[in-house]
């Protein structure tokens, strides 16, 4: 007791901060960090979970650049990227930009759009599922044939199915955008839009001159969150093909559902390791890449 | 009759016991198995019996999510932790068996001929040399499920004997829309479901081929007899449109939901098909082939002792597996899960045998075979895809089964290779 009653002030400071920072810092080392190494570990070794684990130098790596079913999966993960998040940015900035100028029920709408994001996605998957189905049960295939017009297939196909899975995947993360944004627009002084209207300026220049330049930390913050989530899409997508996870064809699949079908049904876990640490170093680098355009400003 | 059997397993197995039981001490040994409702409750009623036998061995039972099989016995055993007797799926006995976690079951307690002699040949897929490695307590089949009100509508009095019956059975059983949609399929079709079973141990085989050589290492099925069996398959939706592939999400749903006239699917399924409201139903053998070949897929889960179990943990583990694998265990497994017993003495009696819904199952086991899976839900993409590119990017029959027999080879190639 009398070290601790020797120190400085500014000692006992640094005392005090570790003793609180002890438990966040032990969570971290052995629930996130020590599985990670490990993870980064096994991706050099061959392993089915029952025997022992047998080094295996990069072969999971050759073997991941030479698999087909990888790039296709690379180019189906960066396409749910490429088409979700800008879709869900404009959608839920319109949906935000006109909710917000709203007075009449405006919370209640406000709820609507919230509500599928507190929705589990499991059950959202699932009723999606079925509204896809031809005729005689999916919702949009039996309107269509009510009006006489040929069935689309949505999941059955190698085009549609990926744009169809991404879709709900939008509408579920929708509300929490929306909310993200009018946080934003409230956040930005009236008083530059009294100043706007002084000077006459037209709706389109207050939108593109004041709006959005001041929305622009809120939309890289949207911006970063949505890609991480694109990029980690798995839930949609398993439930909504579990008859043929990924499929038709791989059609569907993403990098983290060849991860989980690699590890719990192949039971191959070194090479599952490499596809995560690969998944790691995606993430790694948009993330980066976002974050640094955020520090310009 | 039952009684009477009952009795006379009873008693033999007593006997049995009685020679092994020199050390009477308390012994506790650990039977795990995954958690169905059905498997559990059954399990139960064998320990109990098990137990009044042996009084002074004990069984405790875990149960847990299918999902953390491995992780928790893999974590288990190595530690000293663990089962002594252990279920597993008879496709993950390599794995288990060369992670040393299993020992093979005793040649005096288990001679290798005797089990060959009384239980259906797939069960020799378990042996190696003088020892067996695990054994089942109840196996799997397949058979044709029919709507039997839709087969009145339609003015069918029996279910298709053949594969030509079969198609002509589901153009009658087959309605459209004013547009020509389908809204309900002569019979259910969906690699993902047990037809890639059906196609690979039943339809190649009809047609003339043999899915595999060399013991389930070489894929064989890229031949003729490979193709007639694909065109046969996919000409269902395409040639015939008796059916469409993934048609009401399920094929068993659409079955449920009376939109199907026939449904191939296993005898696991007839608890859940009980269970439905409304849905009247009946069971046929798999149609024969064109030459009247018949043939059946079978799976099946099997119990085996650990190598935790030493000593007379070891040897009380040995007496439980003896009773799990009776005559008597397997009819009471019969009677409260639904799964088929795995030994012709008990299967093929009488009342089981002609059994209105057990019975197509039963029959079936005798001409059925089991494939080698080295991971069955990879081998099972391989033959949706093939489907897949058939059906949706109109491929040729010939160059599809190309593709899948090479696909699957390589995951069989890894396997072994390792």
């Amino acid at each position: 007791m009398s070290l601790y009653r020797n120190l400085t002030i500014r000692q006992k400071q640094i005392v005090w901060a570790w003793a609180f920072l002890a438990l966040p810092v032990l969570f971290y080392g052995v629930i996130r960090f020590y599985p990670t190494g490990t993870a980064f570990v096994i991706s050099f070794q061959n392993w089915n979970l029952l025997g022992s684990r047998t080094w295996a130098g990069l072969d999971n790596y050759v073997e991941l650049w030479n698999d087909p079913v990888f790039w296709k999966v690379f180019r189906n993960t960066f396409a749910y990227l490429l088409i979700g998040t800008p879709v869900s940015l404009v959608l839920s900035f319109i949906i935000a930009y006109h909710l917000d100028k709203l007075r009449f029920m405006h919370g209640f709408l406000r709820m609507l759009y919230f509500l599928p994001f507190m929705t589990s996605a499991v059950a959202m998957a699932w009723v999606w599922r079925w509204f896809y189905q031809g005729v005689p049960i999916g919702l949009f295939n039996n309107v269509l044939a009510g009006f006489g017009i040929p069935q689309i297939e949505f999941l059955n196909s190698t085009t549609n199915a990926l744009p169809a899975v991404l879709a709900p995947a939008i509408w579920a993360g929708l509300g929490f955008q929306v909310i993200i944004f009018m946080a934003g627009l409230r956040a930005i002084p009236t008083s530059y839009y009294e100043a706007a209207k002084i000077d006459g300026v037209g709706w389109g220049t207050v939108l593109t001159q004041i709006t959005l330049p001041l929305l622009k930390p809120t939309m890289i913050f949207i911006v970063v969150f949505s890609s991480i989530g694109f990029l980690r899409i798995f839930d949609h997508v398993f439930n909504m093909t579990t008859n043929n996870p990924g499929g038709p064809l791989n059609a569907t699949k993403p990098l983290v559902l060849m991860i989980y079908d690699t590890a719990f049904n192949g039971f191959n876990m070194g090479y599952a390791a490499a596809q995560t640490v690969v998944l790691f170093t995606i993430l790694l680098v948009v993330s980066l890449i976002q974050l640094r355009l955020l520090r310009s400003e | 009759m039952k009684n009477h059997l009952k009795g006379l397993a009873f008693a033999g197995l007593t006997g049995a016991a009685s020679l092994f039981s020199s050390a009477a001490m308390a012994v506790e040994i650990e039977y795990w198995q995954y958690f169905f409702d059905a498997r559990v409750a059954a399990m139960e009623q064998l320990i109990e019996g098990f137990q009044a036998e042996n009084p002074d061995i004990t069984v405790k039972m875990t149960h847990f999510p299918y999902a953390d099989y491995r992780t928790k016995v893999a974590a288990a055993i190595p530690a000293g932790e663990g089962p002594d007797v252990v279920q597993l799926f008879y496709g993950w006995l390599n794995d288990y068996k060369e992670a040393q976690l299993i020992q093979p079951l005793p040649a005096d307690s288990f001679p290798a001929s005797d089990i060959d002699a009384n239980f259906f040949p797939m069960v020799q897929a378990m042996r190696e040399g003088d020892n067996y490695w695990a054994l089942p307590t109840a196996v799997r089949s397949l058979a044709l499920f029919y709507n039997e009100r839709l087969f009145d509508e339609a003015g069918i009095d029996s279910p298709p004997a053949n594969l030509n019956d079969l198609v002509e059975t589901a153009k009658k059983l087959t309605k459209l829309d004013g547009a020509g949609n389908i809204t309900q399929v002569g019979i259910t079709a969906g690699m993902n479901a047990q037809d890639h079973h059906w196609f690979r141990e039943v339809l190649v085989r009809q047609m003339g081929g043999d899915p595999y050589k060399d013991d389930y290492k070489t894929v064989n099925y890229n031949t003729e007899a490979g193709q007639k069996a694909l065109d046969f398959y996919v000409g269902l939706a395409k040639e015939h449109k008796v059916t469409a592939f993934g048609f009401m999400d399920e094929p068993q749903a659409a079955f449920k939901a009376g939109r199907a006239g026939m449904h191939i699917d296993g005898s696991f399924r007839i608890g859940s098909l009980n269970k439905t409201r409304g849905l009247k139903w009946s069971v046929a053998e798999l149609p024969a082939g064109p030459d009247g070949t018949q043939s059946n897929y079978s799976s099946y889960w099997v119990n085996a002792i650990t190598t935790k179990a030493e000593g007379e943990k070891y040897d009380a583990s040995v007496k439980f597996m003896q009773y799990i694998t009776s005559d008597d265990a397997m009819q009471i497994w019969l009677d409260v899960v639904g799964e088929l017993p795995a030994k012709p003495s008990v299967g093929l009696t009488e009342a089981n045998a002609n059994d209105d819904v057990f019975g197509p199952f039963i029959k079936g086991l005798a001409y059925a075979n089991t494939t080698k899976f080295v991971n069955e839900s990879a081998q099972r993409q391989a033959l949706m895809d093939m489907v897949s590119r058939m059906d949706i990017e109109g491929q040729s029959a010939a160059d599809a089964i190309a593709i899948a027999a090479e696909e699957e080879q390589k995951i069989l190639d890894d396997y072994h290779s390792k």
